[in-house]
């Protein structure tokens, strides 16, 4: 049975970059409609070519970068391709950055505004990063 | 016997390990055997969950010296 799973991410920082994509990407492939809304200190690491890691909030991410753990945005890039997820970066986010549509990672949708996001989510589970 | 391919996941954390798989799954042909080795034991518990899920079918898991064998058929 197929659910819809909507998940907005906000936050900067590698265990909730790292949480949201396992999500993405397990809520995917496991058959779900799975929409990603990125915004605010979220989408700047997901302009083309970004290899920084995001500040650790606490020990937990300070490991995650020292043991094999699957890099955030190769997990959001597997739940495109091995799942059928829809990445959306935020129309507004985009607008405040000065970044177009083809500054970000290819496997990005099309800028989305929050009406439609809001919209889309009123059914199915909803989760914030 | 079917045919059987291996997925070497070991070394990779959760979900790494289930994606690995899902990807040898789309490249296999319906009724081939994939057998993921992972030495991540909580991958070891969830590849199940998700062989379940999506309906292949489930053949065990195995583990020897710290390393899991879950085997599974593509059935779709």
């Amino acid at each position: 049975m197929s659910d819809r799973i909507s998940i907005m991410v906000v936050t900067g920082t590698l265990e909730r970059l790292q949480m949201a994509a396992m999500v993405a990407s397990v809520g995917a492939v496991s058959g779900n409609e799975v929409v990603v809304f990125l915004s605010m200190n979220a989408l700047p690491f997901f302009r083309k070519g970004d290899a920084s890691t995001p500040p650790a909030e606490g020990a937990m991410g300070k490991l995650l970068v020292s043991k094999k753990a699957p890099p955030f945005k190769q997990l959001f890039e597997n739940a495109v391709e091995l799942g059928d997820a829809k990445i959306y970066p935020c129309s507004m986010a985009m607008d405040v950055l000065g970044y177009q549509p083809k500054d970000v990672e290819s496997y990005l949708g099309e800028p989305l505004g929050l009406t439609k996001f809001l919209d889309d989510a009123r059914e199915g589970q909803v989760w914030s990063f | 016997m079917a045919n059987r391919r291996t997925v070497d996941a070991r070394g990779s954390f959760c979900p790494g390990p289930l994606m690995e798989l899902i990807a040898a799954m789309k490249m296999a042909e319906v009724g081939e055997e994939i057998e993921v080795l992972s030495t991540d034991k909580g991958s070891a518990t969830d590849i199940p969950e998700w062989i379940k899920k999506v309906k292949h079918e489930y053949m065990g898991t195995e583990e020897k010296n710290g390393v899991w064998h879950v085997l599974v058929k593509k059935t779709h």
